[in-house]
């Protein structure tokens, strides 16, 4: 197995959401936190696609954030490994709204140039003139639409713009949050392909984020399923779906809408997702769990390792499979 | 910012705007923004052609004084609205006191908004303590009337003031005053926008790109906070030269020997009751001509950005 671009170990993230200092004092509540990504551990393989699926609120753009470094984690460690210039992997983004990922009062040549500008990456104008036409015709958009404001263009051109001004950093390593959430089904498509092909010219790393199945099936190479702030599973594509252990990842993967069933009952996905604030006790998903019991309420479930390469943190698990059980270690114990 | 060399021009893009449509199709909005360029031209050019410096002693003479408007009995060419009783012709004295009314609400609305930008970008892009300690500020500014700053400000700077210098001071101190209670409004609006504007994904990218703070406040969250400022801007111009003038009428503006607005009307409402009504008239009309075009201009501009009177 080659090195993995990115390896992280045991990352958390707090968040101080205590009320202003006043108003605790008066109302005597003591400081809160929240834990919005509780000790995870994975790797993304070099040139390859991890993803990361879960439920609205599950931690996932903590994630991203954090291995951009917009966030600094509470605990844990990231490694990345060198890239072609030697040096340590930069990861960039791309996120999730369309509207709100660009300057409203830039121009599109300005927001894909500023990149070019920042690093230092061309010198003169019309080399950045250039390289801006040449992004935007890579993007499947034309060197004339630089132009523009980004109010003049669909969800789906202005995903393009965002894909355009990553690139123009040259990255290796992109970190992708919900890139296609906001957009039309028809659009998503579109958008994926596109990615899958930068991916496969450019030799990009992707680490993927979604909360829709069906995305991430057609985009990862490894999928960890993530619940309240914590990997419940985690093993490669075809495994998972063929396969799928964790009660959680069984549940998401029925409620994937049925092309040729649409009336196929989709309320399984029954109970609401618990505050991440008050995250139940032992295994945080034992509220919703159809196979959860007394000892599922007490005892949190270790992560644990199986012969097919994937990992999985469920005791239900770990007693019908623990003839299939491996040791967590080296390798295995971050990416299977 | 460099623009792509083929983008439209400035000129052509004003002419295709939301904006220039919206200010062509409201007619108060045009009436307004001519007037004001009247008042202001007039105001900048007088020396060019008023029939005497206002200012200068030994350009007025005695036995001018106390002429009435030249269409009365009485009346005198070139006194067109009559003098007062120094022989100070009232046309001159109004359009030099405009100038001085006029600079003293541009530069405190400037330096106010320079304030009020600055602080209020740091407070909604680093939060925490920045944030506390200058809405703290502003809250405490705010709860003490504006004519009693100035009050305080002018009675304070005055005495620190050496007496030569207070006549020459008494506009600084006049802008400082107003300033002084003029940029937490600002500081309010641009906190406020920035610290929504501040988390959002396009922010983050800039972020990502390790552009320095600074940059990241002006270049890319002050253009998408500008549009509130705008109109604060206008609307405060008009509440600055009404301060001004109350500030001067009060007696604790402009000198007699630097009259604003304010200043003559305080000197012609002596003589309102031995009948020389022009001496006060004249300078009210012109702060009233002034104060409405400006608010006119900042209604409709107020309506004119806000999406959802579109
Ligand atoms: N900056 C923040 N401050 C406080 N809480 C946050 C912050 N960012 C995220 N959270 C909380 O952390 C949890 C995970 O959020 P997020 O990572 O955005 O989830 P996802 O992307 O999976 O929907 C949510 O409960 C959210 O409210
Ligand atoms: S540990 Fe228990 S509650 Fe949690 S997923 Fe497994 S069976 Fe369900
Ligand atoms: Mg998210």
């Amino acid at each position: 197995m080659t090195i993995p671009a990115l390896t992280v170990t045991h990352l958390s993230r707090l968040f101080n959401v205590s009320a202003p200092w006043l108003n605790r004092v008066i109302e005597r509540k003591p400081k809160a936190y929240l834990r919005a990504v509780d000790d995870i551990s994975f790797s993304v393989p070099s040139g390859g696609c991890l993803s990361l699926v879960g439920e609205s609120g599950c931690g996932k753009s903590t994630v991203a954030r954090l291995v951009t470094g917009l966030y600094t984690p509470t605990n844990g460690q990231m490694q990345f490994a060198n890239g072609k210039n030697g040096k340590p992997l930069a990861a960039q983004m791309i996120f999730q709204d369309p509207y709100a990922s660009l300057n409203p009062r830039w121009r599109v040549f300005d927001i894909i140039a500023e990149p070019l500008r920042e690093l230092k990456l061309r010198e003169t104008d019309a080399e950045i003139t250039e390289r801006v036409g040449e992004l935007l015709t890579t993007v499947g958009l034309a060197p004339r639409d630089g132009r523009k404001f980004p109010h003049e263009f669909s969800g789906g051109q202005r995903q393009r713009i965002s894909i355009a001004r990553a690139l123009a950093t040259e990255p290796e390593f992109l970190v992708c949050d919900e890139p296609t959430s906001a957009l039309d089904v028809s659009v998503q498509a579109q958008i994926l392909n596109l990615m899958r092909r930068l991916q496969d010219e450019m030799g990009l790393t992707y680490l993927f984020i979604s909360h829709d199945m069906s995305v991430v099936r057609h985009m990862s190479d490894q999928i960890a399923v993530m619940y309240l702030g914590r990997i419940v599973e985690q093993a490669a594509t075809e495994v998972l779906f063929a396969n799928p252990k964790h009660p959680y990842t069984q549940l998401l993967l029925e409620t994937i809408p049925n092309v040729t069933d649409p009336k196929r009952d989709r309320e399984v996905q029954s109970g609401e997702v618990p505050s991440p604030m008050k995250p139940p006790s032992g295994c945080t998903f034992h509220p919703r769990c159809p196979q959860a019991d007394a000892r599922c309420a007490a005892e949190r479930p270790e992560m644990q390792a199986y012969s097919d390469g994937s990992r999985v943190a469920c005791h239900r698990v770990a007693e019908t499979m623990a003839a299939l059980a491996v040791p967590l270690v080296g390798e295995r114990r971050l990416s299977a | 910012m460099t623009v792509n060399p083929s983008s439209p021009s400035l000129f052509a893009r004003t002419r295709q705007s939301d904006l220039w449509y919206s200010f062509t199709r409201q007619r108060s909005a045009v009436f307004a923004a001519v007037l004001l360029a009247v008042l202001i031209i007039s105001a900048f050019t007088a020396p060019l052609y008023a029939p005497q410096n206002p200012f200068d002693p030994a350009q007025l003479e005695l036995w001018n004084a106390e002429i009435p408007p030249i269409w009365l009995e009485g009346g005198q060419w070139p006194y067109l609205l009559g003098t007062d009783t120094q022989g100070r012709d009232i046309l001159s004295a109004i359009l030099y006191g405009s100038r001085i009314s006029i600079l003293i609400g541009i530069a405190s609305v400037v330096f106010a908004l320079l304030i009020g930008i600055g602080s209020g970008l740091a407070a909604g892009y680093y939060g925490g303590f920045v944030e506390n300690a200058l809405m703290r500020v502003g809250d405490i500014l705010l709860s003490i009337p504006t004519i009693l700053i100035a009050i305080l400000v002018s009675a304070i700077v005055r005495e620190l003031l050496p007496p030569a210098l207070r006549d020459v001071g008494a506009a600084g101190v006049l802008v400082l005053a107003i300033v002084l209670s003029g940029w937490v409004q600002y500081a309010r609006t641009v906190r406020a926008q920035t610290a929504v504007e501040r988390r959002k994904e396009y922010v983050q990218a800039a972020q990502l790109l390790k552009v320095p703070a600074r940059r990241i406040m002006f270049s890319h969250i002050l253009p998408n906070t500008l549009t509130p400022i705008l109109v604060a801007a206008t609307l405060n111009f008009g509440m600055a030269i009404l301060t001004e003038a109350t500030l001067s009428f009060l007696g604790i503006g402009m000198p007699p020997s630097q009259p604003s607005l304010g200043t003559l009307i305080r000197l012609g409402n002596q003589f309102l009751f031995s009948g020389m009504w022009w001496i006060v008239l004249f300078p009210v009309l012109q702060l009233c001509l002034l104060v409405v075009s400006v608010n006119l201009l900042g209604d409709w501009l107020r309506d004119a950005l806000n999406p959802k009177l579109r």
